[in-house]
């Protein structure tokens, strides 16, 4: 593996009594396609939420590209390269949807796109995704399946590099996780680093290059998809003793 | 600033309004019709500047009075003490009012929802009490203000300030009209609808709040610096006004919060109302018809004015 993008080590976070995540290790190539998998409450979105910063971690700490960034707060990681989607979409809803894309142009990407730039870079991005017929409509009266488009678009708009998103699928046809997939699939080849986070398996399975588990909190397997399924520990960790 | 055909109409209006008043001046002697007039604007300024804060960024600010108040009483304090004449009065509290509004951010940002709403209220009955037993400006039996009998252009004194609040007034709406429409507005907007959104898009919402709080003091400021010049006396129950407070929630409310333009319509159909009630009925009836109008707004028509306007054009459309 190349210098790695990301590092996170001995990351802990506990919500009062309990542990959300215990003692987390991770790192992240910087052109890799990481799946992390897991069951309902093993931690996966918290462990999301630390890398962007939206949760302060415990213990431990978050190295992007050779940086301490374990107490930036979530906009100056953005900055920096740290994208992410929401697992529940959170568009903003008094916006269009044109309009939401322009907040990380003009703050996240800023630095990194060109003077009078925004609005054609957010239709670019919007046809990507396949939302350009709706650039102009309101946010708030979006699909649910439209909604969760928008939020890999916006974290797209923040041109980042590394990209998190947190179970963008959930709800898609077959034919648009295709779609979706081969979107990340041609960011990645663009050098962008993915973490996706996904419960469909076929996506993940055909996406990812590495696979990470978590259960209760704590990293159970790390390896390639073919090991992983094989791995009994996984095998527990969903379907139980 | 003339880039588009709106902003062309935008400022042609401005322009207008200000000449309309300048040829005021000129036709109407009766000081009744300027202290009415003087009333919707400072409501005006006082909408607009806790729209920036309540209606662009999402927090509810109870404690407007307070701005207000400091604004009028620094004026007061520094024209005892050095003389100033009125613009460095007013750039002071300004001045004044944005460190104070800087500081209230800062202090309180922090809190979410009705817990800053409080804080606010909090922190107006804290400075109030603070100015009751200020000895310097007369402390709670307040203080007389001499102005002078003879101003150059104008007939008197009294029309001299309408004119200056005019352009306060204009020159508010100006800057809250910028900022809705520009790369810090969109931020703030992002800020209301979903504060962990805009953070994670690369908003700093910390230091677009303070600017939104530093914003909003120095506009509220600004309308209390010339109150006690007008009415010649200002003592900390007129100044620390739950009235003022109360319409500076109610206004933008009703005209609609999302929209520059909001604060400014529901300043006008609303002052406008309670001086048509003073005049007609009386004065004791206008913090009952703001708190109906406000009631009814807001159960029926949240996005204000504004917000009825617009779903109105969007059914013609179809
Ligand atoms: N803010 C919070 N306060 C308290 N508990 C929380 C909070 N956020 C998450 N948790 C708890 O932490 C655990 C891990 O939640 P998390 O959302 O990270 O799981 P997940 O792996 O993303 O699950 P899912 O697959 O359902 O999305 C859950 O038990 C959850 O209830
Ligand atoms: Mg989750």
């Amino acid at each position: 593996m190349s210098a790695p993008i990301l590092k996170v080590s001995g990351v802990s976070k506990r919500f009062g009594g309990f542990t959300a995540l215990d003692g987390i290790d991770l790192e992240l190539g910087a052109n890799e396609r990481l799946g992390l998998i897991g069951p309902n409450g093993s931690g996966k979105t918290t462990l999301i939420n630390c890398i962007s910063g939206a949760l302060i971690n415990d213990t431990g700490s978050i190295v992007f590209e050779g940086e301490d960034i374990t107490r930036l707060p979530p906009h100056q990681r953005a900055a920096r390269g740290v994208a992410r989607s929401f697992q529940i979409p959170k568009p903003f809803r008094s916006m269009t949807v044109l309009e939401n894309l322009r907040v990380p142009l003009e703050y996240a990407a800023r630095g990194r796109t060109g003077r009078g730039k925004i609005n054609s870079d957010a239709m670019e991005v919007l046809e990507l995704i396949g939302l350009n017929n709706r650039a102009n409509e309101s946010s708030a009266g979006l699909t649910q399946v439209d909604m969760r488009k928008l939020e890999l678009a916006r974290a797209l708009a923040a041109k980042p590099k590394l990209l998190v998103s947190d179970e963008a699928m959930a709800g898609l046809s077959s034919a648009e996780v295709d779609e979706i997939l081969e979107i990340l699939l041609a960011l990645n080849a663009r050098g962008v680093a993915v973490i996706m986070i996904e419960h469909i398996m076929r996506a993940v399975m055909g996406f990812a290059q590495r696979l990470v588990v978590l259960d209760a909190g704590r990293k159970i397997a790390d390896g390639t998809p073919e090991d992983i399924i094989r791995n009994p520990d996984v095998e527990r960790a969903y379907l139980g003793e | 600033m003339l880039k588009t055909r709106a902003d062309k109409i935008f400022w042609a209006v401005l322009a207008a309004v200000f000449l309309g008043g300048l040829a005021l001046t000129e036709l109407v002697a009766n000081e009744y019709y300027y202290t009415a007039i003087y009333a919707i604007l400072q409501a005006t300024i006082m909408a607009v500047a806790w729209n920036i804060l309540g209606g662009f960024t999402g927090y509810v600010n109870f404690g407007s009075a307070a701005f207000f108040a400091i604004g009028a009483y620094t004026a007061v304090a520094l024209d005892k003490w050095l003389g100033l004449p009125l613009p460095f009065l007013i750039a002071a509290s300004a001045a004044v009012c944005g460190l104070m509004g800087l500081g209230v951010g800062y202090l309180t940002l922090r809190l979410k929802g009705v817990y800053f709403a409080i804080a606010t209220l909090a922190m107006a009955i804290v400075l109030e009490t603070f100015v009751t037993n200020w000895e310097y400006v007369g402390a709670a039996r307040g203080v007389y203000i001499l102005t002078p009998e003879k101003v150059p252009f104008f007939r008197s004194y009294i029309q001299l300030l309408f004119v200056v609040m005019l352009a306060l007034t204009l020159g508010s709406i100006a800057i809250s009209r910028a900022l809705n429409s520009s790369r810090i507005g969109r931020g703030l907007a992002a800020i209301r609808d979903d504060e962990v959104a805009a953070e994670c898009a690369g908003v700093p919402t910390l230091r677009l709040k303070l600017i939104s709080t530093t914003v909003m003091g120095a506009m509220m400021g600004v309308a209390g610096a010339p109150y006690p010049f007008f009415v010649t006396f200002v003592d900390p129950l007129s100044a620390f006004n739950l009235f003022v407070a109360v319409n500076a929630i109610a206004m933008p409310m009703i005209g609609g919060t999302a929209h520059w333009i909001g604060p400014v319509i529901g300043a006008l159909v609303i002052g406008g109302a309670q001086e048509a009630i003073t005049v007609t009925i009386s004065s004791e009836l206008n913090v009952l018809v703001v708190g109906l109008m406000l009631v009814l707004f807001i159960t029926l028509a949240p996005q204000g004015i504004v917000g009825l306007v617009q779903k109105w054009m969007k059914r013609r459309k179809r």
